[in-house]
C-alpha cells in the first residue's frame, strides 16, 4: 500500500463525505470505478493502521489522524486545480486529472506559497469546492501575509481541526478560529463580533446554497454562503460526533 | 413648558439663546428612527449628506424653552471605513461637534451594542445612553443594572420605550444637561490590555505633542493608526511620516506579542470589554418561545419560507399596482376636467406650451405619486416589522446569479412599479457597486407606464399572448444585462452580512412621516424635469425641428430597425414619458387605429424599442443625482444599445415569420 494510495483512499472519503458522515463501500466502489472486494481490503488496511473507523455494515469513517491527511491532500489538489487553471491557464476539463497526479508530490511549504501566490483562494475553479483552511495557526490570511519571511518551523501548526461554517448543520456549536478573505469582509465580521475565540452557534441553513444564520453575542447574523464558507470554526469533540 | 432644568455647579453655561445640537447614533434597527419621530414631531427635513447617497434626516425640538437640533445619524456598527454611512458618521461627529451624542442602544442586545458606544467614548464626545426596547429585552428575560451600567460607562443611562414614548422627556432632560455642561464631563477613558494600553499611551502622546489632526483626539487617532485605518492614516501620513512609522512598529510589536494583526487586537479587546460590561450590567434569566420565534420559524423554514417570500413580494407588488391604478386613473380623470391631457402637436406656440407644461404635471401626477405612495408604505412597513429582513434570507442565493444579494430583490421588485423610487431605495445596499448594479439591472423593470406601452401598442391590435411575450423577453434581458454588468463593473460583490434583528410592530406614525418626507424629496426631483422636458419637446415639435432630426437618424429607425420616419418623432417624445409614443403616434396618424399605419412587426418592434431604448428623463435625473452623470450617462447607452440590439434582431426575426 503506497503513500500515494493512501492518501487518494482518505481523500476519497473526505469528499464523498464532507460533513463527515460515514461513507459506504459501494459509494467508495462507484468513486473509483472498481470492484467493492478489493475497496473492502483496501478500508481494512487503513482501518488497521488508525486512519479510519472501519464497519463492513456502517461504512467507513475518518479518525482524526485520517481527517488531517485528507484535508490537506484535498487542499493542495483544489490549490492545484486553481493554480493549473488560473496562472498555466490549462483548461477546466483537464485540471482534475493533473492535479490529481501532483497533489502528493507538493510539499507544504510549496502548499503555503501557492496559496500566498493565488492571493489565498477559497474556492476551486469550477467554484464548486471550497477549499480547505490551511494547517498554520493564524486567525486571518492577512496574519499569514505579514509573516511572509518566515519559515514553517518556526510559524508552527494549529491544533486542532477546523470545520466551515457551512458545513455545519443547524444547532451545532463551536469557537471562532480562523477567517480567510480580505480585509473588508474581515474587518465587517470582527465589527459584528466575530472575533476569534467567539462562541457561536448555527441557528438556520437557508437551503439552495443561501445564507447560514448564526447567533454570537445575543445578535443574531445572517451570512451569504461564500462568507460563511470562509468562516472556520474549532467544533468541540462531542460535536463534532454525527457533525 | 414645564420649567428649566437646574444646573448644579460652576460648569460654563452654555447660553440659553444658542441651539443645541443633539446627534441620535447607534446600530440599526435600535428604533433610532422612531425616536428621532418622537423627538422632532412634523419637523423633519430628509436630505442627502452632501455629495453622499445617504440619507441625512434633521430636525428641530424645543425642549422647555430651549431649541434644539436633532440629526439622526445613519445606523453602523461601528468607525472603521467599511462604509460611506460609517466615515459620515464620524465626520460628522469628530467634526461638526454636535452638543451631545445620544447613543441609542437596543437593550436586548447589549452586549453588541456597547461595542460601538466604547467606540464612541473613544471619540470624547458627550455622550447620553439611551437604553432602548427595554419591554423586548424583558420579554426575553434580561434585566439591566441601570447604576452599575452608568458606573462601567462614566455616561448617563437612560431606559426607554421609544415605541410607546417612554422615557422620552428623561432622555431629551439629560441629554440637555450634559449638552451644557459640554466640556466638562467626558465619557470614562476606555482602557485596553497593560501591553497594549502602553504603546497607545506613547502614540498619543506623540501625535499630542506635534499637533497632528488636532480635530480628532489624539488617543483615538493612535487606536486608528493600529487599526491601520486608511483615511486617518492619510491625514497623518501629509503631516508627519514620523507618526506613520512608529504606528508601523507599534502594529509590529503588538502582532508579535498576540500572534494576530493590531486591527483584530484592538477589535477583540473592545469585544472583550463589551461583554464584561454587559455581563455585570445585566442578569439573564431562562429564554422563553415568543412571538417572534415562532414568526421567525414560518419566515426562514426551508419550504414555508419561500412561500412566505413569495407571498410578502406579491402582496407588495399587487398593493402597489391595486391601489396605484386605482388612484392613477381617478387623478388623471380629474385632471382631464381642467385640460385634455393627451399631447397637442399643432396649434399656437402658447397653446402648445401649456399642453406640454400641463402634461408634465399629469405625468407625474398620475404615473409616479399614486405608485409611490402606497409602495413606500407598505415597503417601510416590512422593512421595520423584520420580515424584509427574512425574504432577503430566502432569496439571497437567486440574487446571487445576477451579483448581487438578497436585499436586492426589493428595489428590483418596485421598479415594476416606478423605476424613480426604486432606484431611490438602492440605497439599502452596502457598497456602491452593489448600488449601482441594482439601478442599472432597474432600468429595464418593466414599468407602469411600459406596461402602457405593451398593452397599448401590442395587446390592444395583436393579442394578449404577444404582450406576454414582451413582458417575458423583458425580464429576460433584465437577468442578461445584470449579468453583463456583473462582468464589466470592477469590484467584487461582497457577500451578505446581515442582522436578523427581532421583530417588530412597526409605529403607523413613523411609517407616515417617512413616507410623506419621502414623497415629497422624490418630487422636487422629478416634477421640474417632467414639466420642462415635456413643454420644451412638445414646444420642438410645433416649430418643426423634431422632423430634421427624426430624419436624420431614419438609417437606424428605418435602416435597421424597419420603422416609419416617423417613429424617430415618436421616440423623441417618449424621452420625457414612455406613453407619449403611443399618445403621439394616436396625435400624428389621427386615428386610433394603428394597424392602419404600421405593420404588426413594425407595432412589435416600435414597443419594444420604446420599452427599452432609453430609461425616461426622470429616471435619469434620479440617476445622475445619485450616481454622477457619467454614470447615467453610460446606462442610458448602455439601454439604448440594448434597445438597438433587441429591435433590430426582432425585425429581422419577425419580419421572417410573420
Amino acid at each position: 500500500m503506497s503513500g500515494k494510495s493512501v492518501e487518494n483512499y482518505l481523500k476519497a472519503l473526505y469528499v464523498i463525505s464532507e460533513n463527515g458522515k460515514a461513507v459506504t463501500t459501494t459509494a467508495v466502489s462507484n468513486y473509483f470505478k472498481i470492484a467493492p472486494a478489493s475497496v473492502t481490503e483496501m478500508l481494512q488496511k487503513l482501518a488497521e493502521k488508525g486512519y479510519i473507523e472501519y464497519s463492513p455494515y456502517h461504512g467507513s469513517k475518518l479518525t482524526s489522524k485520517g481527517l488531517q491527511i485528507a484535508e490537506t491532500v484535498t487542499r493542495k489538489h483544489r490549490l492545484l486545480e486553481k493554480f493549473l487553471h488560473d496562472v498555466l491557464k490549462i483548461g477546466k476539463d483537464k485540471v482534475h486529472t493533473q492535479a490529481c497526479e501532483m497533489e502528493h508530490a507538493l510539499s507544504d511549504e510549496a502548499e503555503e506559497s501557492l496559496c500566498r501566490l493565488l492571493n489565498h483562494p477559497d474556492k476551486c475553479p469550477d467554484d464548486d469546492h471550497v477549499i480547505p483552511a490551511c494547517s498554520l495557526p493564524f486567525s486571518s490570511c492577512e496574519d499569514c501575509i505579514v509573516t511572509h519571511n518566515k519559515g514553517l518551523e518556526e510559524v508552527g501548526k494549529r491544533g486542532q481541526h477546523l470545520v466551515s461554517i457551512s458545513d455545519l448543520k443547524e444547532g451545532k456549536e463551536g469557537k471562532i478560529s480562523f477567517v480567510r478573505g480580505e480585509h473588508k469582509t474581515l474587518q465587517r465580521l470582527l465589527d459584528m463580533g466575530l472575533t476569534p475565540g467567539t462562541c457561536v452557534k448555527v441557528l438556520r441553513v437557508a437551503p439552495l446554497s443561501g445564507p447560514t444564520e448564526i447567533g454570537l453575542r445575543g445578535s443574531k447574523i445572517a451570512l451569504g454562503q461564500d462568507i460563511a464558507s470562509n468562516v472556520f470554526i474549532e467544533v468541540s469533540q462531542e460535536n463534532q460526533a454525527g457533525a | 413648558m414645564r420649567a428649566h432644568p437646574v444646573i448644579n455647579g460652576e460648569e460654563q453655561i452654555a447660553s440659553d439663546n444658542r441651539n443645541l445640537v443633539f446627534a441620535l447614533a447607534g446600530n440599526a434597527n435600535v428604533g433610532k428612527s422612531v425616536l428621532f419621530n418622537h423627538l422632532t414631531g412634523s419637523s423633519q427635513i430628509i436630505g442627502n449628506w452632501p455629495g453622499k447617497t445617504i440619507e441625512r434626516a434633521q430636525g428641530t425640538l424645543d425642549f422647555e424653552g430651549q431649541k434644539i437640533i436633532v440629526v439622526d445619524l445613519p445606523g453602523i456598527y461601528s468607525f472603521s471605513t467599511f462604509s460611506m454611512e460609517e466615515i459620515v458618521s464620524r465626520e460628522y461627529i469628530a467634526l461638526e461637534n454636535p452638543d451631545v451624542v445620544i447613543n441609542v442602544v437596543d437593550a436586548a442586545i447589549l452586549e453588541r451594542n456597547l461595542f460601538f458606544t466604547i467606540q464612541l467614548m473613544e471619540m470624547e464626545v458627550p455622550l447620553v445612553l439611551c437604553l432602548n426596547q427595554l419591554d423586548a429585552a424583558k420579554k426575553k428575560g434580561i434585566t439591566i443594572d441601570l447604576k452599575k451600567l452608568e458606573q462601567a460607562l462614566g455616561v448617563p443611562v437612560v431606559p426607554t420605550v421609544a415605541i410607546r414614548g417612554e422615557g422620552i422627556y428623561e432622555l431629551t432632560k439629560n441629554a440637555v444637561e450634559i449638552a451644557k455642561r459640554k466640556g466638562s464631563k467626558k465619557p470614562k477613558q476606555v482602557k485596553y490590555g497593560s501591553e497594549i494600553e502602553e504603546k497607545i499611551q506613547g502614540l498619543s502622546l506623540m501625535i499630542q505633542s506635534k499637533k497632528i489632526a488636532p480635530q480628532y483626539p489624539p488617543r483615538w487617532v493612535a487606536v486608528k493608526l493600529l487599526e491601520n485605518d486608511p483615511e486617518i492614516k492619510k491625514l497623518v501620513g501629509s503631516n508627519s511620516k514620523d507618526i506613520l512609522r512608529s504606528a508601523d512598529i507599534v502594529a509590529e510589536e503588538i502582532f508579535q506579542i498576540h500572534k494576530e494583526q493590531a486591527f483584530a487586537v484592538i477589535a477583540s479587546e473592545r469585544y472583550a470589554l463589551a461583554s464584561k460590561i454587559s455581563n455585570e450590567a445585566q442578569n439573564q434569566s431562562l429564554m422563553k418561545t415568543t412571538l417572534s420565534d415562532k414568526l421567525e420559524w414560518a419566515t426562514t423554514h426551508r419550504v414555508l419560507g419561500y412561500f412566505t417570500s413569495a407571498g410578502v413580494i406579491g402582496g407588495l407588488l399587487l398593493w402597489t399596482f391595486t391601489i396605484g391604478n386605482f388612484l392613477s386613473t381617478l387623478l388623471s380623470e380629474g385632471l382631464k376636467i381642467i385640460s385634455p391631457v393627451n399631447p397637442a402637436l399643432n396649434g399656437s406656440i402658447w397653446g402648445v406650451l401649456w399642453n406640454g407644461i400641463f402634461g408634465g404635471i399629469v405625468a407625474g401626477i398620475t404615473l409616479i405619486i399614486p405608485y409611490v405612495i402606497p409602495f413606500y408604505l407598505m415597503l417601510s412597513m416590512i422593512e421595520d416589522s423584520g420580515i424584509l429582513t427574512r425574504v432577503a434570507f430566502m432569496m439571497d442565493s437567486a440574487m446571487h446569479k445576477i451579483g448581487l444579494h438578497g436585499k436586492a430583490l426589493i428595489p428590483l421588485i418596485l421598479g415594476f412599479g416606478c423605476n424613480v423610487p426604486a432606484i431611490r431605495s438602492c440605497r439599502i445596499m452596502e457598497t456602491k457597486r452593489e448600488r449601482l448594479l441594482a439601478a442599472f439591472a432597474i432600468t429595464f423593470a418593466p414599468c407602469a407606464a411600459r406596461t402602457i406601452l405593451i398593452l397599448g401598442l401590442v395587446a390592444a391590435f395583436l393579442g394578449s399572448g404577444w404582450a406576454l411575450a414582451l413582458y417575458g423577453i423583458d425580464i429576460a434581458i433584465i437577468f442578461i444585462m445584470g449579468r453583463v454588468a456583473l462582468k464589466v463593473v470592477p469590484g467584487q460583490s461582497t457577500g451578505l452580512i446581515m442582522e436578523m434583528h427581532s421583530f417588530k410592530v412597526p409605529s403607523l406614525s413613523v411609517i407616515g412621516k417617512q413616507t410623506w418626507v419621502r414623497t415629497k424629496s422624490l418630487i422636487y426631483i422629478v416634477f421640474p424635469i417632467y414639466i420642462a422636458g415635456s413643454a420644451l419637446i412638445q414646444v420642438f415639435y410645433a416649430l418643426g425641428v423634431l422632423g430634421p432630426v427624426s430624419n436624420a437618424i431614419a438609417p437606424l429607425t428605418v435602416g435597421w430597425l424597419g420603422l416609419p420616419v416617423i417613429a424617430g418623432i415618436l421616440l423623441i417624445l417618449g424621452i420625457v414619458r414612455k406613453e407619449f409614443i403611443l399618445l403621439g403616434a394616436v396625435a400624428i396618424f389621427g386615428s386610433t387605429n394603428l394597424l392602419l399605419f404600421l405593420t404588426p412587426v413594425q407595432l412589435i418592434t416600435l414597443a419594444l424599442v420604446g420599452i427599452l431604448y432609453l430609461p425616461c428623463l426622470s429616471t435619469i435625473s434620479v440617476l445622475a443625482k445619485d450616481f454622477g452623470w457619467k454614470a447615467a450617462v453610460t446606462i442610458s447607452l448602455a439601454n439604448f444599445a440594448t434597445a438597438l440590439i433587441v429591435g433590430g434582431l426582432a425585425f429581422r426575426i419577425l419580419s421572417l415569420l410573420m
